[in-house]
C-alpha cells in the first residue's frame, strides 16, 4: 500500500512512513465461507513467494478475556459492546496488521470494521458514530465481499455447525427460535454490508457457488487489483 | 454531548491530579446525602465489566493513545448504560469523579484528535454542573509528588515519550493535560473553581452553586434514609 491512507482522523502520534505490505480484506456475513476462502488465498498468494499474515475477528491480545467475560453475562450494553469492539480492532489493527504492513507482508484480514459496524448499526447504533470511530482504520489496498443469498446460508449452517446464539443475534429478542431469529438477523446484517459495499467500493463475488468458483473469483479481482498472479513483485 | 431531559441531574468535578476536585466531591455528596436526597457517585475508570482488561493493558504497557482511549469510553459506557442513565431517569442526583472530559484532556495530550475523541463520547449527556478545579501546575504537581511513593506509568505520560525521568514527565504530561482542560472551559461553559483557596471557602461556593441547580429541578428522589448509593469502591 506504500502510502498509508485513513478514513478519517487516522492514528496521528503514530510515524508511519512506507507500508510495503498489502491489506487485502474478505468481508462477509457469519457461514458465508470466508475462512476456506482465505486458507486457500493464503496458500496462493504464498506459492507466489509472498509473506502471508492472517489476521481475523478473533480476539486481539488486549480484549480478548474482558470481551469474553463480558458476552457471558447479561449487562453488556449497546454502546459499551460498540465501543469494546473498537478497542479489539484497534488493538490488532496497531499491533497485528500495521507491524506486518510494515514488515512487507500481504495481510489477509477475515473480516475487517465493516462487519463490526454492521452488527452495530443493526443493534440501534447510530451509523455516522460508529463510522467515525473507526476513522482509526486503514483503508484497505482491496476488500473482497462474498456475498450470499440468505437460503444459501442457511444451507450452509445446517449442513454445517448448526445455529448458534451470536450469529442468530439471539440477543436482540427478533424471534422465539434460532432459526427465524437467524432469518432475520443475517438479512439485516447483508443488508448493511451490502450498504457499505457500495459506500466503500468492494469487490462483490457471488457465494452461492462452490468454493473454487469463488476462489477464481477472488484471484481474478486480485491480480487485476495488486497488479501481481505471477511471482515477482 | 446533549443536554438531557431526564428528572435527576448530573454534577461532574475535573481537574487535573492534585486538584483537589475528589475532597471537594466527597463533601458535596455529604452534604445532599444529608439534605435526603437519593444520591448515586460514580467513580472515573470503575465499571466492573472493564476493570480487568484496563489494568492488565496498564500493567502490560500494551495500551497506544487510541486504545487508551477506547477502553476508558468503554468504562464509561458501561457505567453510562447501567448505572447513570437509569438512575437520572429515576430523578437521582448522579455525581461523578471526572467525566468525558478527562479524556477530552488527557486523549489529546497522548495524541489523538480533539475531534476524534468528542465523537467517541457523543453518547454522554452533558452534565447540569460542571466544576473545574483549577490551580497552577506546580501546586498540583506538588500536592502529587509529595503525597505519593510512586507515579504510575500511564498516569506520568511515560508512553507519550516527553522524558524519560518519570517526575518530569509527569511534569510535563500535567501541563499538556491543563492546557486542554483551560481550552475546554469556554466550550463547554465549566464552572471553574479556585483550587487554591481554603477547602472550607471552596465548598461553601460550591453548595452555593449546587443548590441554585436543586432549586430548579422538582423531580429529585429523596431517600427514606440517609444513605446514599456508590460503586466502584471508596470516594
Amino acid at each position: 500500500m506504500s502510502q498509508a491512507r485513513f478514513y478519517g482522523e487516522g492514528l496521528p502520534y503514530m510515524r508511519l512512513g512506507e507500508l510495503p505490505g498489502k491489506l487485502i480484506v474478505i468481508e462477509g456475513t457469519d457461514c458465508v465461507g470466508r475462512s476456506t476462502q482465505v486458507e486457500m488465498l493464503r496458500r496462493w498468494l504464498e506459492e507466489r513467494g509472498h509473506a502471508v499474515s492472517n489476521t481475523g475477528l478473533t480476539r486481539s491480545a488486549l480484549t480478548q478475556a474482558g470481551l469474553d467475560a463480558a458476552k457471558e453475562g447479561h449487562t453488556l450494553g449497546r454502546t459499551t459492546q460498540s465501543l469494546f469492539y473498537a478497542t479489539d480492532f484497534a488493538d490488532r489493527l496497531e499491533n497485528q496488521i500495521i507491524p506486518a504492513l510494515k514488515a512487507g507482508f500481504y495481510v489477509l484480514s477475515d473480516r475487517y470494521f465493516y462487519s463490526v459496524c454492521a452488527r452495530d448499526v443493526v443493534r440501534g447504533a447510530d451509523p455516522e458514530w460508529v463510522r467515525s470511530i473507526y476513522g482509526f482504520a486503514l483503508v484497505p489496498d482491496m476488500v473482497l465481499y462474498m456475498n450470499a443469498d440468505l437460503d444459501h446460508l442457511v444451507q450452509r449452517v445446517v449442513n454445517g455447525r448448526g445455529f448458534n446464539y451470536w450469529e442468530s443475534g439471539m440477543d436482540m429478542s427478533m424471534a422465539d427460535n434460532l432459526y427465524d431469529s437467524f432469518c432475520a438477523y443475517q438479512a439485516r446484517i447483508m443488508e448493511q454490508l451490502n450498504r457499505m459495499a457500495a459506500e466503500y467500493g468492494f469487490f462483490t463475488v457471488d457465494a452461492n457457488r462452490t468454493a473454487d468458483a469463488i476462489f477464481r473469483d477472488l484471484t481474478g479481482h486480485i491480480s487485476r487489483v495488486i497488479g501481481d498472479g505471477g511471482g515477482d513483485s | 454531548m446533549k443536554s438531557h431531559n431526564y428528572p435527576g441531574r448530573l454534577f461532574i468535578v475535573e481537574g487535573i491530579d492534585g486538584s483537589g476536585k475528589s475532597t471537594q466531591i466527597d463533601l458535596l455528596y455529604k452534604w445532599l446525602i444529608a439534605q435526603g436526597y437519593s444520591v448515586f457517585f460514580s467513580e472515573w475508570n470503575s465499571s466492573e465489566m472493564v476493570k480487568s482488561t484496563t489494568r492488565m493493558g496498564k500493567r502490560k504497557h500494551m495500551f497506544t493513545p487510541t486504545t487508551f482511549s477506547t477502553i476508558h469510553a468503554t468504562d464509561f459506557a458501561d457505567r453510562l448504560e447501567n448505572r447513570i442513565i437509569p438512575l437520572l431517569k429515576a430523578g437521582v442526583i448522579v455525581m461523578a469523579d471526572r467525566y468525558a472530559f478527562t479524556a477530552f484532556a488527557r486523549d489529546v495530550a497522548r495524541g489523538v484528535t480533539r475531534r476524534w475523541v468528542r465523537n467517541l463520547y457523543d453518547f454522554a449527556p452533558m452534565p447540569d454542573l460542571a466544576y473545574y478545579f483549577r490551580v497552577p501546575l506546580e501546586v498540583s504537581v506538588e500536592r502529587i509528588l509529595s503525597a505519593r511513593a510512586q507515579i504510575k506509568y500511564y498516569e506520568a505520560g511515560m508512553d507519550v515519550g516527553l522524558s524519560d525521568d518519570i517526575k518530569e514527565s509527569f511534569r510535563l504530561f500535567q501541563g499538556r493535560i491543563m492546557d486542554e482542560y483551560d481550552a475546554m472551559t469556554q466550550e463547554f461553559g465549566f464552572t471553574v473553581m479556585d483550587g487554591t483557596l481554603p477547602i472550607e471557602d471552596q465548598q461553601r461556593e460550591m453548595r452555593a452553586i449546587a443548590q441554585s441547580v436543586l432549586n430548579s429541578a422538582p423531580g429529585l428522589r429523596r431517600t427514606p434514609r440517609n444513605s446514599g448509593m456508590t460503586e466502584g469502591g471508596a470516594i
